[in-house]
């Protein structure tokens, strides 16, 4: 019994971390494939964990699984988002049929802060004043 | 077919195909970034034949590797994006003080 969801597990995880590969071969810009290697190698990793888990039928090994998942599933969006805000920050090139880029004039070229208002109007008006 | 064949003879070669997806990303990859990301990848995928590879030949202190190599996957990351950063806003401070200078 045990053996048939080792089976369905291991499978699924296994084409899920086969379809982010592809994704990761065929989307456009670095964006989206740092989207689509996060969501789905997490679920992967976490599907083909609990299968072992499964097999071994072992208290400290369950532990130990959940322990890895655990991690893995805290630091895998924050690992991302990091590395999509130093791309960003680099000015790493979109994908050409990008429609929206809510980001854009809202960091601090400087000091690499974030404001929810435009900083070039900002200076733009301050520019006036003076 | 035992449930160790099948995970040897199917799942393991499905994986192997996905590292060789993910490697062919880090050689052509445009930016640096994608390397970055294909590094993480990589390390990730490996977290998973360790635990195949520890299924099959019975040996469950395998899972302790992947558990470390899973903690340094995160700091390799973060690691590589801080410093990418930094290094970004270095060189907007540069060109900056070049402009005053002139």
């Amino acid at each position: 019994m045990s053996n048939i969801f080792i089976v369905i597990l291991s499978t699924a995880g296994a084409l899920f971390i086969l379809l982010a590969a592809i994704g990761f071969v065929r989307m456009p810009d670095a964006y989206l494939r740092i989207s689509v290697t996060t969501k789905a190698v997490t679920l992967g990793v976490g599907l083909i964990l609990i299968s072992a888990a499964i097999y071994f039928e072992d208290l400290s090994i369950t532990s130990r699984v959940l322990a890895i998942i655990l991690f893995i599933i805290l630091t895998a969006p924050v690992g991302a988002h990091l590395i999509g805000r130093a791309s960003y920050l680099m000015k790493v090139s979109m994908w050409k049929k990008t429609t929206l880029d809510e980001l854009e004039g809202k960091y601090n070229e400087l000091t690499h802060e974030l404001r929810s208002d435009d900083i070039k109007k900002d200076k733009e008006e301050e520019n006036k004043k003076e | 077919m035992t449930i160790e064949e099948y995970l040897y003879y199917i799942i393991l070669p499905v994986l192997a195909i996905s590292v060789l997806l993910v490697f062919y990303r880090v050689l052509v990859g445009p930016s640096i970034i994608d390397r970055v990301v294909a590094l993480d990848l990589l390390i990730t995928i490996g977290i998973t034949i360790i635990a195949i590879y520890s299924i099959v030949y019975d040996q469950s202190t395998f899972l302790d590797i992947a558990m470390i190599l899973g903690l340094i996957a995160f700091l390799s990351t973060i690691a590589f994006s801080y410093y990418l950063g930094k290094r970004v806003r270095a060189k907007k401070i540069l060109e900056k003080k070049e402009q005053q200078n002139e």
